[in-house]
Parts: structure tokens; C-alpha cells; sequence
């Protein structure tokens, strides 16, 4: 046996483990439970302990870390309250499907059940907003059990998985065990990654066929690796086919590019939605018809022959029913469908594609992003449109908070690349920008990283200036002050009679003395002419900052497909009325 | 895929590994995602390789019926997932214990109606019986129902189990 393979204490085989696992940086908050795991980081110099503030910010910094690399973000957090706060992150992670290994202390073995102090039934909590949990009752099983959770975390679809360490299992000695050479042969899950050929042969012969197509690509390209982002292109302008983004799959299709009607959904672009409505074959690719992109389920795209693939057989036609569905990783997929295009080399009907075209351009021409520009007031849309014009040739990474902003940004910033874009999309979690930001920093240390805010939204996880102060983390923070939850205001108004309730922000902070008193620079801008200026001195600072812009207060986020409408019936400003919502639709979120 | 909307039962039998929570998944799915539940059973059936099998009764339109299989089939520790229901023929058993205490004609009945189902008294007393009754659902049910009237005071079911016809494994 060699020397390093000798008995060792379960602390000291997870330290092992994670290394193995080419962990470079975790994420976490110390406390009783996980104090032997704090004693072996503390003897070793290979793994970086970042140390947040709040056990929440722990998982979202570990989401920010995966989404920018690709890897696997790792979390540490303590037992009771340290695996309870991290549970609003877990589920963030499961709804966005991100790779996340969150280690979590527990009381020893012997008092679990016993409601010793800072014990909590981890494994019970967050077995539903985990892809899989364990409970590691022995120290012989800890290494096997973190390799396994590795690859469970980043394979098939991604998403959380928690290992619940009892202290006594941290403390008993044994020895390690290597990461399997074949982790594929793991006894029950199996995910289909590789695609049906018959399938792709189907695929092929829809796409080629089509009259009126459209792609409609997701986070599930992105997810897939830089690679599938690479082919999705590729194929895309093989056949000259329109294509729109999701949310989640922004970056996943170069924004500039003239195929590309930005994103579609309920914020969406006038042209993506009606291209959606109206095609004839729809090509999903790593998308899951989630609600903030149908609409009214029953007028969803109605005359649509719809190709769904997606690695993960549950998303298929749970929904929307779909004519061909394909299992499979979105990499593997694009590579059979190119190779398959070139062989055939299909006959496209260019006459009706041209068409098609034709009215896109029609629906593009109604510029649907247009806004009012104001002298006196700095419009939101017109804070990002400055930001993203003096970002756009640097190398720079996007976080978001949750609400107006958020959607905003994702109409006004452009997305050439994947990974470049971190929002919490399936489940809006407000406060999740900025702990992403800092684990985008981390993974990033040169890059420019922007958590785009609201005023609500940044006090969530404010605490974490804290962190970024400590290890001299240059995040800017950009936050659109309109001094309302502005979603939330927008609704009440067009859905509520305009009974503003409880969604005015009343005393806020100054957060130029806010960013003061945590040592990191701070700004404000309320007029349109200094707008450039501040965000130029934002990007030369080399410390964290805040930005305060003050931004119109009654600005609203168009166009909008109001609840339990369809994409053809839009509101494209702030002149279109809503026709009276159906009960079901007010009944919608 | 069907626009059925007709709300049926399907029996599914579930391989899983045999580990700590593994019921509380499957269980928990069912409940988070609104599913129904008509019957449940689990237990050790290969201890070899350590193995369980659950056989889940569940009412849902075709859709929903399909998106449950898929779900179960998420499940890390989930070997298979078969839909006994539209896979072929297959047989589905309850066993039943039922208590009935009763003096007289409506004692003598009760025995005379548990000869006719094939139910075995398991326990007797000189005014109680408890009886051993076998078959599908609709069997046990009508059983149970027919000893109402002669004093049932107690019922326990196992719920149903169920296998394909013919030689293959699940």
C-alpha cells in the first residue's frame, strides 16, 4: 500500500476525494458539524475555501462558478441551519438544471433522531429539490459515495446533489478509494445520452420539409458544453433557418447574428413569438416548453409539427405533446444531424423559405424593443443599451437579480457566447445575482463581472459585499433604483387596478454609503447625460462597486404576453390594453 | 400520442435498490407532482443484489400515466420502470385479513360466505373469526363488503402485486 493510501480520517478521504474530482474551489460556511472538514482544508494548500456570508450565497456562488466553467460547483455547509438556508439554492439549482455538490455537515450517527442540537432531517428536506441526496452512515462509503455524487451531479441532466456527513463519519478512519475508471457502470442510473438514429433520420426529413420553421434552442445546448453552442450554429446556418432563445439558452446562438429573433417567451421579442405561433416545424433543442414560453398551452404554436430533443425523458411531452421526441445529449444530436444534412443534402423549398423570411422581417420591422427615450430621466432600457455598448468588446460575464431588470437585460444585452450569462431562470430567485457574480469572479479573476440588480432584489444577499471585500473580488454591482419590486408594480397594475400593495421599496439604503462601509466604491447616476460616465468610471475601478441609476419609476417591461394569453396577443407597450383576463389566466403566475 | 383525456388505472411495477428513503422518493414524487396513489406495496425481492420491487396502482390520463413513468424513471436509484397495464396480460393479487364478530345464523353465515371466496380462518374464537382471503381487488372488495352485514369489526390489505404472464422477468 502506498504511504497515501494508508488510513485516514473521513475529513481527510473527502478532501482527498474532492481534489480527485478536480475540485479547485468550494464555496461554504463553517460551523460544529463540519469542523474536522475545516481542520483538513486547513492543512492543505489544493483546494480554495471561499468563505460567503450566508449559506444561500454558498450555493448560488457555486451556480455562478459552474454555469461560467462547466464544471461542477461545490458547496460546503454545516449541519441544521447551514443545510436549511442552502435549500432555496439547491432548488434553484435543480429548476436550472446546474452541476452542484453541496457537502453538508450532520450530527454523528448515534443522535441522528434524537433533535440534538443543529440537527435537521437533511436528506428529508431536500430530497425534492435535489437530482439525489445521501446520507453517508460509515466512513468505508464516503469516498465511492463523493465520487458517485460527482458524477451523478454532471451527467445525464445536470443538478444539485447533497452528501449528508455525519461528524462521526468524518472522524473515523479508512482507507480511500480512487474514482471509478468507468463511471458509466453505475448500477441503476443510466442516462441516454446517444441519440436513436432512426430518430435523427425522422429529424431530418421534418427539418428539410419545412415551410415555415423555426429553432427554438434552450439551456440544455449550454448545458451540454461549448461544443453543442458550436454545431447548434453550425446547423443552424446549414439550413438558413430562423432560430429564438430561451431564457436559459441565451449565448447559446451568437446574438448579432441575422438568423437570430432574440429571445422568446413571455418578455420575449415580437418576432421570436409570432415565429413560434405561426411556423409549421418547430425544432426544440434543449428547451422544456416551460410556461414562461407558452403561454395559453391550448393556442400554443397550433399548426406546428414540433421536434423535441432533450437528455431527459421526463421534459418530453410533459407539457406540450410533441410529433418526434429525441432522447439525447444536444452535442451528440447536432453532430448526427449535421452529418446527416451533409450526406443528404436535402432540397430546402427556398421559395417558401424566402417567404417565411419575408414576414419575419415584417414582424422584425415593428421593432418591438423600442422604448421612449427620455431627456430628464434615465429609462432602464436605456441604462443597458449605454452598458452593454461600453462592455461589449471586453471580456465580460453577466449575472442578473430577479424581476424587470432582469427581463430588460435580457432583451438589451447581447450574447455572442455561451456561459456568459447567469440569471435564475426556472425558479426566480431574487438575490441570486450577486453571490452568482462572486463565483463568476472567482472562476473569472480578469473578466468583467456585472450582476445587473434591482434595488429589491440586491438586499436579498447584500450581506455578501462582506465576501467580495475579503478576497478583493472587483464585481460590479449595476442596479436599475426605480424604488418599486417593478415586476411585482407592473403586474398590480396591469392585472390589480393599480393598488400598488406592499410593493414599494420604503427606505432604502444609500447604497453609495452601503458600498462605503463594506470598503467597496460606490456610484449614482440620475441623469441620462452622465450615464457614460459612470459606467465608464464603474469599469476602470479596479474594487467592487456599486452603481446606483436611478431609473424611471414607471417604466414597464414590454412586450408582454399577459397571463393565459397566447404569443399572438401581445402587448407590444405601454398603449396596447390587455383584453379582460380570463379567471384562469389572473389565476396564473 | 393521444389527446385522450379518460382517466385510467394502470399498475406499475418498479425495480429499485433496496436503500434508506428509496420509498420516501417514489412516494414523495407522487404527492410534490399531484399524482394519485390507489395502492402501494413494497418489499425485499432479491436480497442478492439487493433489490426491491414496488408495485404502484395509479389513475391518470394517458399523458399524466407517461409522465409518471418517466419521473419514476429519474430516479437514481431506480433500475426499471414497466407499465404492466399496457404491456400484455398479467395477473394482480390482494391478500386481505378480515375480522368478523358475530354469534348464531350470521357466524354460521360468515363461514359459509368465506368457503365460497376460498378465505382460510386464521384465528378463531368462540365469537370471532379472522379470515385469509386472496384474489384481485374486486374479490377482496366484495368480500369485505358482503361480511359488513355479519359483523366485520377489522380489515388489513396489502395492496395489490402484480406480474406479466408468461416467462420473461420484470
Amino acid at each position: 500500500m502506498k504511504p497515501e493510501e494508508s488510513a485516514t480520517t473521513g475529513a481527510d478521504l473527502l478532501v482527498k476525494a474532492l481534489i480527485d474530482e478536480d475540485v479547485e474551489v468550494v464555496f461554504g460556511y463553517p460551523g460544529g458539524a463540519v469542523l474536522p472538514i475545516y481542520d483538513s482544508l486547513f492543512k492543505q494548500n489544493r483546494l480554495r475555501h471561499i468563505l460567503v456570508r450566508h449559506e444561500q450565497a454558498a450555493v448560488h456562488a457555486a451556480e455562478g462558478y459552474a454555469r461560467s466553467t462547466g464544471k461542477v460547483g461545490v458547496v460546503l455547509v454545516t449541519s441544521g441551519p447551514g443545510a436549511t438556508n442552502a435549500v432555496t439554492g439547491l432548488t434553484d439549482a435543480l429548476m436550472d438544471s446546474i452541476p452542484i455538490v453541496c457537502l453538508t455537515g450532520q450530527v454523528p450517527t448515534h443522535l441522528i433522531g434524537n433533535d440534538a442540537f443543529q440537527e435537521a432531517d437533511t436528506t428529508g428536506i431536500t430530497r425534492p429539490c435535489t437530482k439525489h441526496n445521501y446520507l453517508v452512515k460509515s466512513v468505508e462509503a464516503l469516498a465511492r459515495t463523493v465520487h458517485e455524487a460527482f458524477y451523478v451531479a454532471r451527467s445525464g441532466r445536470p443538478g444539485p446533489v447533497v452528501i449528508d456527513l455525519p461528524k462521526d463519519v468524518l472522524m473515523n478512519k479508512h482507507d480511500y478509494t480512487a474514482p471509478p475508471k468507468n463511471p458509466v457502470e453505475h448500477k441503476s442510473y443510466r442516462p441516454q445520452t446517444k441519440p436513436d438514429p432512426k430518430k435523427i433520420e425522422q429529424a431530418i426529413e421534418m427539418i428539410a420539409k419545412a415551410k415555415r420553421p423555426v429553432f427554438y434552442a434552450g439551456g440544455g445546448v449550454i448545458n451540454s458544453g461549448p461544443k453543442a453552442s458550436k454545431l447548434l450554429a453550425q446547423f443552424v446556418h446549414m439550413t438558413g433557418y430562423p432560430i429564438t432563445n430561451t431564457l436559459m439558452g441565451l449565448g447559446s446562438f451568437p446574438a448579432s447574428d441575422k438568423q437570430f429573433l432574440g429571445m422568446l417567451g413571455m418578455h420575449g421579442t415580437y418576432e421570436a413569438n409570432l415565429a413560434m405561433h405561426g411556423c409549421d416545424v418547430m425544432i426544440n433543442i434543449g428547451a422544456r416548453f416551460d410556461d414562461r414560453i407558452t403561454g395559453n398551452l391550448t393556442m400554443f404554436s397550433p399548426g406546428s409539427k414540433k421536434i423535441h430533443v432533450d437528455i431527459d425523458p421526463s421534459s418530453i411531452n410533459k407539457n406540450v405533446r410533441v410529433d418526434l421526441p429525441i432522447v439525447g445529449d444536444a452535442t451528440l444530436v447536432l453532430e448526427e444531424m449535421i452529418k446527416l444534412w451533409k450526406a443528404k443534402q436535402p432540397k430546402v423549398d427556398q421559395k417558401a423559405l424566402k417567404a417565411w423570411w419575408a414576414e419575419i422581417e415584417t414582424w422584425r420591422a415593428r421593432n418591438c424593443l423600442a422604448y421612449k427615450v427620455d431627456k430628464q430621466t434615465i429609462k432602464p432600457q436605456f441604462a443597458l443599451e449605454r452598458l452593454y455598448h461600453h462592455i461589449k468588446n471586453k471580456d465580460h460575464y453577466i449575472t442578473t437579480e430577479v424581476g424587470q431588470h432582469q427581463m430588460w437585460a435580457a432583451q438589451f444585452l447581447k450574447f455572442e457566447q455561451p456561459n456568459r450569462w447567469m440569471t435564475s431562470g426556472g425558479l426566480g430567485t431574487m438575490g441570486y445575482g450577486f453571490p452568482a457574480a462572486v463565483g463568476v469572479q472567482i472562476a473569472h479573476p480578469d473578466a468583467l463581472v456585472i450582476d445587473v440588480a434591482g434595488e429589491a432584489s440586491i438586499l436579498m444577499n447584500i450581506q455578501e459585499l462582506s465576501t467580495v471585500a475579503q478576497y478583493r473580488l472587483p464585481v460590479k454591482i449595476f442596479i436599475l433604483n426605480n424604488q418599486y419590486m417593478g415586476m411585482v408594480r407592473q403586474w398590480q397594475e396591469l392585472l390589480h387596478g393599480s393598488r400598488y400593495s406592499e410593493s414599494y421599496m420604503e427606505s432604502l439604503p444609500d447604497f453609495v454609503k452601503l458600498a462605503e462601509a463594506f470598503g467597496a466604491r460606490g456610484l449614482r447616476c440620475h441623469e441620462p447625460d452622465k450615464l457614460d460616465d459612470t459606467i465608464k468610471e464603474m469599469i476602470a475601478l479596479p474594487h467592487p462597486v456599486i452603481v446606483d441609476v436611478l431609473v424611471d419609476q414607471k417604466e414597464n417591461c414590454f412586450p408582454m404576453i399577459p397571463s393565459g394569453a397566447a404569443h399572438n396577443e401581445m402587448l407590444l407597450g405601454p398603449d396596447d390594453k390587455a383584453g379582460k383576463l380570463s379567471d384562469e389566466g389572473m389565476a396564473l403566475v | 400520442m393521444s389527446t385522450d383525456k379518460s382517466i385510467v388505472a394502470h399498475t406499475i411495477s418498479v425495480l429499485v435498490a433496496n436503500e434508506p428513503g428509496i420509498l420516501a422518493r417514489v412516494v414523495g414524487l407522487f404527492s410534490g407532482r399531484g399524482y394519485n396513489i390507489e395502492s402501494l406495496t413494497v418489499a425485499e425481492t432479491n436480497a442478492k443484489e439487493n433489490q426491491s420491487r414496488i408495485t404502484i396502482v395509479t389513475k391518470g390520463t394517458p399523458m399524466i400515466i407517461e409522465q409518471i413513468k418517466a419521473q419514476l424513471d429519474r430516479l437514481v436509484p431506480v433500475y426499471r420502470v414497466r407499465d404492466l397495464t399496457v404491456e400484455g396480460p398479467h395477473i394482480e393479487r390482494e391478500l386481505a385479513l378480515v375480522k368478523v364478530r358475530s354469534t348464531g345464523e350470521k357466524r354460521v353465515e360468515a363461514l359459509r360466505l368465506a368457503d365460497v371466496f376460498r378465505a382460510k380462518v386464521i384465528d378463531a374464537k368462540a365469537d370471532s373469526f379472522v379470515f385469509e382471503v386472496t384474489g384481485n381487488s374486486d374479490k377482496v372488495q366484495t368480500f369485505v363488503g358482503l361480511m359488513e352485514t355479519l359483523g366485520l369489526v377489522d380489515v388489513g390489505r396489502t395492496g395489490i402485486v402484480a406480474m406479466s404472464r408468461g416467462g420473461e422477468p420484470l
